[in-house]
């Protein structure tokens, strides 16, 4: 076989690895991004499956048997995480939260994706005024405060799961923007991109074509950055009773009603907020991941 | 430089000017205010007196002009809840978030800043690895969550801080610290990023061949350059954390603007959340103009773009 180990460049380089098979070695080699896309995709699996893993209906109330404590602390595998205020199943609530969580996270995501990448992808192609337009947008949108916005628009219309979706979505743009714009404005000068307007394609096809597939690697990065932002925003509301509304069991909700009995049943509040961090933990870490084995060059 | 501050000023005003109009619009999304004043037992008499008292018959742009032209004087109108002019409701409870902020981005730089620089003197090391255990936990935690583990712990069980209020400045320590850490990560990773490229630069090897002692190439060599983007950004998320005093206050019960923005969310006091949205925006507006300006005079590259 040693025929073959000539010290031929060219040949050497068709002998080499693959793109395929580079992205695949970094992807392996890295902790994180394993980490998090494991705990990921087990919680979608677990919000997805919600009504066949979840021990109890996460609504029905049992009084008589409130504040059941979980079983590590000395309660009974019948309620293995214990149950809330009003006797509902904890574990089930955590399950379903699951559902909540994630739901919000994504669609807040890809609502503030399309304005942001459309707003963005925009202003770096065209430049000038659009240029000019966008970026004054992203400036106004900066300077308004999300918590304190997102709060007065949900109590105003109601805080109900799509309230809350549509106010994260038309809230988050700005990183997406930003980020866009930049990539945008590498690539719009590469050689490939003048020759696709040399051969006469239309605008929305070099756009299509050329520029999005060249920086689709950032936004996936940006996707994942805000859907944990969002998760983040939509616990805090639902938190401070302005966000999604009882009984819908989200996670940011359970450590506000765990709150009052906080300081005999510190669970009520740990568990949720441990599982809340545990996912934008994961989320931020495959984005993380994600971007030092798309890009190496651009981590920080 | 002249010419720069005063185009970066004309843009700022633009950005106030359109913020302010934006956050009076949000009393017309609640749709008729004079229905909420009135309350549900109220006349359809009632209700219209009420509407001309406070002149919601005419057109919105009239009253937009008059709310933006007494809001320049410093005149919010009246609270819905308190019946207090909102300037001053406003006021009182402004020196504790002020207070908050200053402590809370004091501390994230006093903690990011030593922890980005040893990061990136020792890379890969088990001091960078601990750098980025902590910026990563820190994006991930939730703050009210965060506030209300600290309470059970150091309030609580150890007793060592008051749990909430903000009579003394120990009823700081622990809203300083869950704000902080708010604002911590992004901090930590700009400066060990920015002290790792002027590291490898070449006038830090030039100022190593000169002979000149660790600790001044370190210092007045590196960290000089490596913090001009720090400034901008500490300025940015000073804005950012006023905006999420409002979480950090309510956790804490500190009665400040965070808490009464809450507050008067919660009880529809819509003058008084107009106000609010408008200063917190002014403070993120002059916070990085200030940034802006003196990012240009520290170094006047930045003054062409």
């Amino acid at each position: 076989m040693s025929v073959h180990k000539t010290t031929d460049p060219l040949l050497e380089e068709i002998q080499g690895p693959t793109p395929r098979q580079i992205l695949r070695g970094r992807v392996m080699g890295h902790a994180g991004l394993l980490f998090g896309l494991g705990v990921v995709f087990l919680l979608v699996i677990i919000a997805i499956l919600a009504p066949v893993l979840a021990p109890h209906d996460p609504y029905v109330q049992d009084l008589a048997n409130r504040m059941v404590k979980p079983v590590f602390m000395g309660g009974t595998w019948e309620h293995p995480l214990g149950t809330d205020h009003l006797g509902r199943d904890y574990l089930s609530r955590l399950i379903y939260g699951a559902r909540v969580s994630l739901l919000i996270g994504a669609v807040a995501a890809l609502i503030s994706g399309v304005i942001g990448t459309a707003m963005g992808v925009a202003a770096g192609y065209f430049g000038g005024k659009v240029d000019a337009v966008v970026t004054f947008l992203i400036n106004v949108r900066l300077a308004m405060p999300v918590v304190l916005v997102a709060l007065a628009v949900v109590a105003i219309l109601g805080g109900s799961l799509e309230v809350v979706i549509g106010v994260l979505g038309l809230l988050l743009w700005d990183r997406f923007a930003v980020v866009m714009r930049a990539s945008t404005l590498q690539v719009r000068r590469r050689e490939y991109v003048h020759a696709a307007q040399a051969i006469g394609a239309s605008t929305p096809r070099v756009i299509l074509s050329e520029i999005m597939p060249n920086i689709a690697n950032n936004l996936i990065v940006i996707v994942t950055l805000e859907m944990a932002h969002a998760i983040l925003l939509e616990a805090a509301l639902s938190f401070l009773g302005l966000g999604v509304q009882p009984p819908t069991p989200s996670w940011g909700l359970m450590v506000s009603e765990g709150k009052n009995m906080m300081l005999f049943e510190p669970w009520l509040v740990l568990i949720p907020g441990i599982v809340l961090f545990v996912l934008v933990l994961a989320i931020n870490l495959m984005g993380d991941g994600l971007r030092d084995v798309t890009a190496p060059e651009n981590r920080s | 430089m002249l010419p720069f501050i005063l185009k970066r000023l004309g843009l700022a005003l633009l950005v106030a000017f359109t913020v302010s109009f934006i956050s009076f619009s949000l009393l017309f999304l609640a749709g008729d205010p004079a229905v909420a004043l009135a309350g549900e037992t109220a006349s359809g008499e009632d209700i219209e007196a009420l509407r001309r008292l406070y002149g919601f018959d005419r057109p919105m742009l009239v009253q937009y002009g008059e709310w933006l032209w007494q809001a320049l004087q410093g005149d919010f109108g009246e609270s819905y809840y308190f019946k207090l002019p909102v300037a001053t409701l406003i006021g009182d409870r402004l020196s504790v978030t002020m207070t908050l902020g200053v402590c809370g981005i004091t501390f994230a730089l006093l903690t990011a800043v030593p922890l980005g620089v040893v990061a990136a003197i020792r890379p890969n090391s088990i001091i960078d690895r601990f750098a980025l255990f902590v910026s990563v936990a820190g994006q991930a935690m939730p703050s009210f969550w965060f506030g209300l583990i600290l309470i059970v712990v150091f309030g609580i069980q150890l007793g060592w801080l008051p749990p909430s209020g903000a009579s003394t400045w120990r009823h700081f320590i622990m809203p300083t610290i869950v704000l902080g850490y708010y604002a911590m990560p992004a901090i930590m990773r700009l400066t060990r990023a920015g002290m790792l490229e002027v590291l490898n630069s070449d006038y830090i090897r030039t100022a190593r061949a000169k002979g000149a002692s660790e600790g001044r190439v370190l210092f007045k060599h590196a960290l000089r350059n490596a913090i001009i983007p720090v400034v901008s950004l500490a300025a940015v998320q000073m804005g950012f954390m006023l905006g999420g005093s409002i979480v950090v206050e309510s956790v804490f019960a500190l009665h400040g603007a965070g808490y009464l923005a809450w507050e008067s969310i919660a009880r529809n006091d819509l003058p008084t959340v107009q106000a609010l949205i408008l200063i917190f925006s002014m403070f993120y507006i002059i916070f990085t103009f200030l940034a802006d300006v003196l990012n240009a005079w520290l170094d006047p590259r930045m003054r062409s773009s």
